[in-house]
């Protein structure tokens, strides 16, 4: 039986890291058996030469960091093109994501479109239909602003149970960067509204470029407020496989709205209906019927060190837990962490203060007595929200649901440091 | 200045927020529109007049009502930025809309005139889509399942299909139409859309076989399911509960695990085996950089006989095999075999792949001439073929995607 032989390489990587950090401990915290090699000895990179300043013009991360990477589940889509894969962050610290292991979603496939073959259109009720090209995006004022983006199925295999074994694939869904961009509202306004009369019954339907041409309906309220036609993330340009020239960002709403290779925007008098609305990420009830236009993403935290892809690796003494923390309501205000299981909790401390519909990285300075933990940490948001545990979630969806699941999350921690995804009572 | 005037006014209804618009073009129309533009003529002359028109009702209305609040308000208001016109950009054609323009609402707005039956469908969806959602619409593996499953919504496992989910037909239409098949997008005719959404809402026992879904009669069709949704109602039944001081100290008596995800085991392993990265980094790392090289060294030999700008050119031809066929390193039988090597390899000649029947037995090898051939018109060439692609129509493609194809040994 595969599970049974796939288990072992598992236990002995958790156990050999753990016995690795024994060693380390020994070396902390005991007086060294003898003068360190590393000190004493003079090392070859503190003699030789290394690399010139043209070995590598645009720089990859070192090679030992080689692990941090994103990662697919291979059994959880029929095929790559149409898949997504998971931010590995398990492994990264402050809040911005890296442009080159953030999550990726694609419908048909990650496509390259040059900037010279790029045309955004507005249509739909707007005085004058326009077309810009990306050149002409660059004219209008910009904005930057850090936001995440998570897709509305994170945590979403967790909801019958725990199943997934690490963080990056719990909760890996997700990045946070820094936009640059122009204002939808900037854009529409160039298009004339007068058009489409009221505004408030009023939507914008947005599509991508690519062979799926995702397209998702937006209520005006939202378009004319925070949504970015963004052409730079995090100081470059947008990635390909994030939407390359331009793609949409919509602060605080469900990845599958922030669509990528932009290309079309209409105002319209109703919602599409498109697939990507009504036959995927809405959500299930118990009784059958089904919640649709669930768009923000709700408070949610999740400790990202210690967790089952970064076990402790020394023994008892200081320990720094650390994770992020998100609203699509507005900015985190407070996370607290439980070492017991959610028995009792103690308030975290906030990297920086709470940006609005950014992750928030917390901390919690601790000391570690070797004993077994129950980690979890809950948000809260500007709102009051507190983030809910499973069985709250539950209690009101059913079981049936997959999106937006925004639960408390549970690493049990052992003795020797490894941790495990699991749920509690 | 003129230019600038943009004038909301906001008055909150309840919860939403009413807003009035208005714009003066003139400036656009006078001043940034290029000369060269196909003409608007007539069009310019009645748009202006309207848009003055609108222009002064708007300074009525403003002068009439005060913004009151509301986001969409709040940011109307603001000074600068939302009245400002920049004159970037130029006036979209019709026919570059009508090209682009082609979503389809729940009413049928959108639909363009066509017509198709199940009965003709029933071919249509074998020969484009029964590949990855079966020739009952029943799905493939992991590819949706587009039939079946009705009343299954409040089970414990429900079965999400067209019939027992989607609440509109328009959504197949649209979807169909916009984003299928799945690396041909866009391929199909209006007629051909409509057939192969008739033969879904036939495999779901909602239509017979003769029914003619149209443009006039799609709307008509009413899905099972669509009463079956509810707007977002978590502002009332989730956020009350939620919004509440937390408990800090004895917030439960015990605790208990309920479930592991090592149980399970479903968690993808780390690539390039975890005892081995766990105990020592440096020697994996070399290992793999030896791989590379080793790998790579072949590649290059065989590019003394491969025409590389050809093969670059047939890599962006493989976009639309790719779907189904995986090259390069790891390359796995997906919906089709995996191609390394296919230049060369016999015909249907490879392990654990299921060949059709005409494929497995028809014996040769796969050189330029039989890869034409078959490429060119794949179920002309192989009788029962199970590739459900239409063939590279284009001058030069085929040699080119052979040329690309040959960069890959076994």
């Amino acid at each position: 039986m595969t599970k049974e032989t796939k288990g072992p390489s598992r236990r002995k990587f958790l156990t050999s890291a753990a016995a690795l950090g024994a060693g380390a401990v020994a070396a902390t915290t005991a007086r060294a058996a003898g003068p360190d090699p590393l000190i004493t000895e003079v090392q070859e990179w503190a003699s030789g030469l290394g690399d010139g300043v043209d070995a590598t013009p645009y720089g990859l991360p070192i090679e030992h960091e080689a692990d941090v990477v994103r990662r697919n589940v291979e059994w959880l889509t029929a095929d790559t093109i149409s898949s997504i894969n998971f931010t590995p962050i398990h492994a990264l610290d402050g809040t911005i994501t890296p442009q080159g292991c953030a999550f990726e979603r694609h419908h048909s496939g990650a496509i390259e479109l040059k900037k010279e073959d790029y045309r955004l259109m507005i249509n739909g009720l707007v005085d004058t239909p326009l077309v810009f090209t990306y050149a002409d995006l660059e004219r209008f004022p910009r904005e930057q602003h850090v936001y995440f983006c998570e897709c509305a199925a994170n945590t979403g295999m967790e909801w019958a149970g725990a199943q997934l074994n690490g963080a990056q694939f719990t909760h890996g869904m997700i990045h946070n960067m820094e936009y640059t961009g122009v204002s939808l509202r900037t854009l529409l306004n160039e298009a004339g509204l007068g058009a489409a009369g009221d505004l408030a019954d009023k939507w914008v339907y947005v599509e991508g470029a690519d062979a799926s041409s995702n397209g998702r309906s937006i209520p005006m309220e939202k378009a004319l407020d925070d949504v970015l036609v963004a052409f730079k993330a995090n100081g470059e340009a947008l990635r390909k496989e994030h939407g390359y020239p331009v793609r949409l960002v919509v602060p605080g709403w469900e990845g599958n709205m922030w669509v990528k290779w932009l290309r079309r925007i209409e105002v319209m008098d109703g919602a599409v209906e498109s697939r990507e609305e009504t036959s995927k990420y809405t959500d299930t009830l118990e009784d059958g019927t089904s919640r649709k236009w669930t768009w923000v993403m709700d408070a949610k935290s999740v400790v990202t060190s210690p967790s089952p892809q970064s076990p402790i690796k020394h023994g008892p003494g200081p320990l720094v837990i650390t994770g992020m923390a998100w609203s699509g309501h507005g900015k985190i205000t407070r996370v607290d962490v439980s070492k017991d299981g959610g028995m009792t909790w103690e308030t975290a401390r906030l990297a920086a203060p709470g940006e609005d519909k950014a992750l928030t990285r917390f901390y919690l300075d601790t000391t570690w007595d070797g004993e077994e933990m129950f980690l979890q940490s809950r948000a809260i948001d500007e709102t009051g929200y507190v983030q809910p545990t499973k069985a709250q979630l539950r209690e009101v969806r059913g079981l049936n649901s997959i999106y937006h699941n925004n639960c408390i999350q549970t690493w049990h921690v052992k003795a020797n440091g490894e941790a495990e995804n699991v749920e509690v009572s | 200045m003129s230019k600038s005037l943009n004038l909301y006014a906001g008055t909150a209804i309840g919860l939403s927020v009413l807003l009035i618009g208005a714009y003066n073009f003139a400036d656009r129309n006078v001043a940034q529109v290029p000369d060269n533009l196909p003409t608007l003529g007539p069009l310019s002359a009645n748009a202006l007049a309207e848009l003055e028109a609108a222009k002064v009702a708007a300074q009525q209305t403003a002068q009439a009502e005060v913004p009151q609040g509301g986001l969409v308000a709040a940011a109307q208001a603001d000074e600068g930025m939302p009245g400002t016109k920049f004159g970037i950009g130029r006036p979209a054609l019709p026919e570059e809309i009508a090209a682009w323009d082609v979503d389809v609402q729940p009413d049928g707005t959108g639909l363009p005139v066509g017509t198709g039956n199940a009965y003709d469908g029933e071919a249509i969806f074998e020969e484009n889509c029964a590949i990855c959602h079966g020739s009952f619409a029943e799905g493939v593996d992991n590819w949706p399942k587009l039939a079946g499953g009705d009343g299954t919504l409040a089970d414990e496992d429900p079965l999400k299909t067209v019939g027992s989910y989607w609440p509109h037909v328009s959504t197949a239409w649209d979807y169909v139409n916009r984003s299928m098949p799945f690396g041909a997008a866009q391929t199909l005719t209006a007629d051909e859309v409509y057939a192969i959404v008739a033969y879904i809402l036939y495999s779901n026992d909602l239509i017979d076989d003769d029914f003619e879904l149209s443009n006039e009669t799609l709307a008509s069709v009413e899905l099972p399911n669509a009463q079956g949704f509810i707007i977002d109602d978590r502002e009332e039944t989730e956020y009350p509960i939620w919004r509440a001081e937390p408990c800090m100290e004895n917030c439960k008596d015990s605790v208990e695990v309920t479930m592991r995800a090592t149980v399970l085991d479903v968690t993808p392993e780390e690539e390039g085996g975890e005892a081995a990265a766990a105990e020592e980094a440096a020697p994996v790392e070399v290992a793999a950089a030896e791989e590379t090289a080793a790998e790579e060294a072949p590649v290059e030999t065989a590019s003394a006989t491969i025409d590389m700008d050809l093969a670059a050119a047939g890599e962006n031809v493989f976009k639309k095999c790719k779907a189904c066929h995986q090259v390069g390193d790891g390359a796995k039988n997906r919906t089709g075999p995996h191609l390394n090597g296919i230049v060369g390899r016999d015909i249907g000649g490879l392990d654990g792949f299921k060949y059709s029947k005409t494929m497995s037995s028809m014996g040769g090898v796969w050189d330029e001439a039989t890869l034409a051939a078959f490429l060119a018109d794949p179920r002309g060439s192989v009788k029962g073929t199970k590739m459900a692609f239409a063939g590279l129509k284009k001058e030069g493609d085929v040699a080119a995607v052979t040329e690309y194809l040959k960069t890959f040994e076994q």
